[in-house]
């Protein structure tokens, strides 16, 4: 590009401008990040490799040695695995060729893994998860070892830890998941009709919407479990009470917004029935926002149902759910013998942050309204 | 003008500001230099989105080299180079030096403080004086620009006040401490008509009383009209014009200028006469185009100007010059006479 | 304004009616047989019938919903089934001082520290030091209180001894003893709240830190922690009143489960024990007792928020 050197007025004396750089943008901008001028694709290649590495190596070495306390192998396990999560990352830049959100990658992963491990687990060849009978066969509290019998090592029962855990996660993911499907529908349903129609109906829907929040969540559950027998159906049942309210806020919000659209509007002009209106236009606008709510509160519930199960209100031992697997630890058994807390425990975290993750995405995707607040 | 003959209080060079976004990087000013005197007051005129208020905060050092921003050139507001020192260094000047009024008086008090805690904090920050004698001069400031019962304005909440008298309140704001250099970025923009003239009158008079050098921004070369003596046409991030504001107007030599110009509606013309307004848009910052930024809605536009990006070359006339490959000259037809750069 | 006002104060009291109803109706449903709970197995028939007749079971429905709900407005929620057998209000009043005091506590400290660690965050938006209080948030939202319990245990009690592992001390008896039981579970609930508050508000700073008036502030030359302070704090601590609301619900249930956890002996325990022996009189009294505070106190921090926003406060008055 010509630069001729006539400008008096010291406008643009430095090097040339880089405008032919607009010739070039023919990448799609969207892939390009928002930091400044990055390092090249080698250099992260190189950076990455012994990051993950030394990365597991630290933390490895965290869960295994004997030398440290456990406020010190705690912290350098997590140090470790950030470190290797880092190197992980930068690698898979370095082969796609542009960022890579590395930890929902990886969350996804855990979750699409676990879901199926939960729905083939009658067909695994796991080990005993909840005859206690069986399990006076086998050595109780056997230390994980991988590649053992017991990879997960067992409880104080002889149980397989393993297929415990499977077996947990089965139960956990069943009841969390019916009670988001019957609080979507039953509550996307009243919030619609209670928004379309307005008025008393609205009114009389509010009031019961606020009495059912008026009771905290958990406390609503354990007088729940004073009544009900502890089944995967009843819980399912009194979980989905949970998520009512904010389903018939989030469905009736949506609702009103929609029908003073033009298009409603213009649909009701020519005579369209209230039935065909509901139907036909509101739904389909109403359905997104209501089940991206429904994934963000996934997690709620799962952390719900193993508070409960932990308070030995929900599931009872011997069938396994992560709550009552945890509640396990208790009277000194956490002290002796940490794996029993710390695989459930684990499970439980990956699990919620995993889903937490999809929900912050699909919030952001399908209701970036609400995604906000 | 004696205002030529002293040192200038700003010196603008070759100023860059590009942004980096997802979208790619967006070169918001691109290669803008001035100079102002004491007393002197510029007029920096261009189309929503031509990077106005970008070079006005660049100016002021409020946007700077950070993880998102690359600034480049130099900056020299009363003999300190504003992007050269420390962040605590170059807020020294800010309120003291410069000051700046900024377009949307709606926005730009805070909801939750009363109106005198937006003067005295300034007052009492910078001239380190009690509260009761900042609180005298907070009154005699809202006096100054024209606000009736300033004791009892002081107690009130911004959203207790009209969009003209807040604006007042952010003149009195800036005004606090004396600066020497003011910015008045679109001051009017976002008031009725009737209340335009009054806050730019409002302006003008108290800048001369000071003898403050003034950056007056806006969309509007009407606004400028009268009241600046130089301007400074700005498309795209670049100066496509500049002069003094009274040749600039007699006879606009950019295509550009020339449809700014024709653009503000003329009193002597017929109710009903049509405006012509600059047909497209501007350029996508991000994505700019090769050679003249203002080419594709040029009517004197040929291959020249989508190659080459064309300099700012003097013309006759005190710091008068243009960037325009075909600059236009009294009676000059559009190259392919069927297009015209105007409606 | 005052219509708006009694409207409220109504819908308040209806859903407080609403709840006293569901909960007794709730758990008239308990499996099993009161009489059985109360006298325990293998005596006379007629024993039974005679106490159920002297509870009043065999009364209509609503006879019974009413006795209760007038027993409910002069304090009276029955007795415990199972001994000791006390009046459940004894109880109640007795475990309320201590959820308060572990809620109260827990509350205090994830403000003080959400507050700053908020404003560091929001003042290097995008960089590295906000990308990792987000990511140190965004974990511990994923952390069950029971798990930040346990793991807390294990690192600060097991390892470094510095806390009891149980029991309590009133604080009238003694207040260092009190603070040593107290601190651990109170930490627990607090940094759960904590990753909210930090989050909600650091969010809501970056939004307040792009407005006009923020610039203006700047372009005065105010300094940077003063403009966090005193122009940007304000404004966004209204949404920090309003999530305080929202996040009550939460701190109950993890009150809850903490004082289970560490066995404290405060509401939450004492509903979860109830639960599990099927002593109904006191679940429905816990359970109304919490709802009431509960409810009162998101009402009272809506009424603030109306008067801490000069805003909303000037065009009511
Ligand atoms: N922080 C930023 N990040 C990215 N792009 C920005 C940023 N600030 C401004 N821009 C872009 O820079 C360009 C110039 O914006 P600027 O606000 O200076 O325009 P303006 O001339 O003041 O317009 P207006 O008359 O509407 O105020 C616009 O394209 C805008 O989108
Ligand atoms: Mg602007």
């Amino acid at each position: 590009m010509p630069e001729p050197d006539i400008n008096h007025t010291g406008d643009p004396v430095d090097a040339p401008v880089p405008a032919a750089a607009a010739g070039t943008a023919l990448l799609d901008p969207g892939e390009e990040t928002a930091a400044k001028p990055r390092v090249s694709r080698r250099t992260q290649l190189l950076v990455g490799a012994p990051m993950l590495v030394g990365g597991l190596a630290l933390a490895g070495f965290a869960a295994t040695t004997a030398l440290l306390i456990t406020l010190a192998k705690v912290l350098l396990l997590v140090v470790g695995l950030l470190v290797a999560m880092n190197g992980l990352g930068r690698i898979a830049e370095a082969v796609r060729g542009k960022s890579v959100d590395i930890v929902f990658v990886l969350g996804m992963t855990w979750l699409t893994v676990l879901i199926g491990l939960a729905v083939l687990a009658p067909l695994l060849p796991l080990g005993n998860h909840n005859d206690a009978t069986q399990g006076l066969y086998a050595p109780i509290f056997a230390e994980p070892e991988l590649g053992s019998e017991y990879p997960l090592g067992t409880n104080n029962y002889g149980l397989d830890m393993l297929a415990r855990a499977i077996y947990g996660a089965r139960t956990s993911l069943v009841v969390s998941l019916f009670a988001i499907l019957i609080g979507t529908t039953v509550g996307g349903l009243i919030g619609m009709v209670a928004g379309f129609l307005r008025g008393a109906t609205d009114r009389v829907v509010g009031i019961l919407a606020n009495a059912l929040l008026a009771v905290p969540p958990l406390v609503l559950l354990i007088a729940l479990g004073t009544v009900l027998s502890p089944n995967l159906r009843n819980l399912s049942i009194a979980l989905s009470l949970l998520t009512i309210p904010s389903m018939v806020r989030v469905a009736r919000a949506n609702t009103i917004t929609f029908a003073q659209r033009e298009f409603v509007l213009a649909a009701q002009a020519i005579g369209a029935t209230r039935m065909r209106l509901l139907r036909k236009e509101l739904l389909p606008n109403v359905v997104l926002p209501v089940a991206s709510m429904g994934v963000v509160m996934v997690s709620m519930l799962i952390v719900a149902e193993a508070s409960l199960s932990y308070l030995g209100l929900g599931i009872r031992a011997p069938e396994p759910t992560w709550g009552n697997m945890i509640a396990e630890g208790e009277g000194g058994v956490m002290e002796a013998h940490p794996f029993i807390v710390i695989v459930p425990g684990l499970c439980l975290f990956l699990t919620v942050f995993s889903f937490n993750l999809l929900g912050e995405k699909v919030q952001k995707r399908w209701d970036p309204r609400s995604a906000k607040l | 003008m004696t205002s030529e003959s002293k040192s200038p209080i700003l010196v603008v060079e070759n100023l860059r500001t590009v942004f980096h976004t997802p979208r790619g990087d967006v070169r918001a000013v691109d290669g803008v230099s001035f100079e102002l005197r004491p007393g002197e007051t510029l007029g920096l005129v261009g189309e929503s989105g031509s990077g106005k208020s970008v070079l006005g905060r660049t100016v002021m050092g409020l946007i700077s080299n950070d993880a998102r921003t690359t600034v480049t050139g130099k900056v020299t507001l009363g003999g300190v180079d504003v992007h050269g020192v420390k962040r605590a260094v170059r807020r020294k000047l800010w309120g003291t030096e410069v000051a700046m009024v900024f377009q949307d008086p709606m926005t730009s008090l805070n909801p939750v403080k009363r109106i005198g805690t937006h003067l005295t904090e300034t007052l009492r920050f910078h001239l380190r004086c009690t509260r009761k004698e900042a609180e005298e001069r907070a009154v005699e400031l809202l006096t100054q620009v024209g606000i009736p019962e300033p004791k009892r304005r002081m107690r009130q909440y911004p959203h207790e006040m009209s969009g003209g008298m807040r604006q007042r309140v952010v003149i009195a704001m800036a005004l606090a401490c004396d600066p020497r250099l003011l910015i008045a970025d679109e001051p009017t923009t976002a008031l009725d008509v009737t209340v335009q003239k009054q806050i730019l009158d409002l302006l003008g008079n108290l800048t001369t009383e000071r003898d403050m050098a003034t950056v007056l921004v806006s969309h509007d070369l009407g606004a400028v009209a009268g009241r600046t003596d130089r301007v400074q046409v700005m498309y795209a991030g670049r100066t496509v014009e500049q002069g003094r504001t009274s040749e600039v107007f007699a006879a606009p030599t950019h295509p550009y200028t020339d449809a700014l110009l024709a653009s503000i509606p003329q009193i002597e013309n017929a109710p009903h006469s049509l405006l012509r307004a600059i047909e497209g848009n501007p350029p996508d910052m991000a994505n700019p185009p090769g050679g003249c930024r203002f080419a594709p809605r040029c009517g004197y536009a040929d291959t020249t100007c989508t190659s080459d990006l064309p300099l700012l070359q003097p013309l006759a006339g005190p710091g008068r010059s243009v960037a325009c490959h075909h600059p236009l000259l009294a009676g000059a037809a559009p190259v392919g006479s069927e297009h015209t750069h105007g409606r | 304004m005052l219509r708006q006002f009694v409207l409220r104060v109504l819908e308040l009291l209806a859903v407080l009616l609403l709840v006293s109803f569901g909960v007794f109706a709730l758990l008239s449903l308990v499996p099993g047989d009161p009489a059985v709970a109360v006298l325990g197995e293998g005596r006379e028939p007629s024993e039974y019938a005679a106490l159920r007749d002297e509870m009043g079971l065999n009364d209509p429905f609503f006879t019974r919903y009413f006795d209760w709900f007038g027993g409910v407005l002069h304090g009276d929620l029955g007795s415990s089934l199972i001994p000791p057998v006390v009046p459940v209000w004894d109880r109640l009043v007795a475990a309320m001082p201590v959820s308060l005091e572990l809620a109260g506590l827990g509350l205090l400290i994830a403000l003080v520290v959400s507050v700053p660690l908020a404003m560091w965050s929001a003042y290097n938006e995008g960089g590295r030091i906000d990308r990792a209080i987000g990511a140190f948030t965004f974990g511990l939202l994923s952390l069950p209180s029971f798990l930040v319990g346990l793991v807390l245990i294990a690192v600060l009690v097991n390892s470094m001894g510095w806390f009891p592992r149980t029991g309590w001390v009133r604080i009238t008896d003694d207040f260092g003893g009190n603070l040593s039981h107290v601190f651990l579970p109170a930490l627990t609930i607090a940094l759960m709240e904590m990753a909210m508050f930090t989050r909600i508000l650091r969010n809501d700073l970056v939004t307040t830190l792009n407005e006009d008036f923020i610039l203006a502030a700047r372009a005065k030359g105010m300094p940077p922690l003063r403009i966090m302070v005193s122009d940007a704090l304000r404004p966004s601590s209204f949404s920090l009143v309003t999530i305080l609301g929202l996040s009550i619900g939460r701190l109950v249930g993890s009150t809850v489960i903490v004082e289970y956890l560490f066995s404290l002996p405060g509401m939450g325990r004492l509903v979860i024990e109830a639960a599990s022996t099927g002593n109904y009189p006191m679940v429905q009294g816990a359970v109304l007792l919490i709802a009431v505070v509960y409810v009162l106190s998101s009402a009272l921090i809506d009424l603030s928020y109306g008067y801490l926003d000069p805003r909303t406060r000037r065009a009511r008055a």
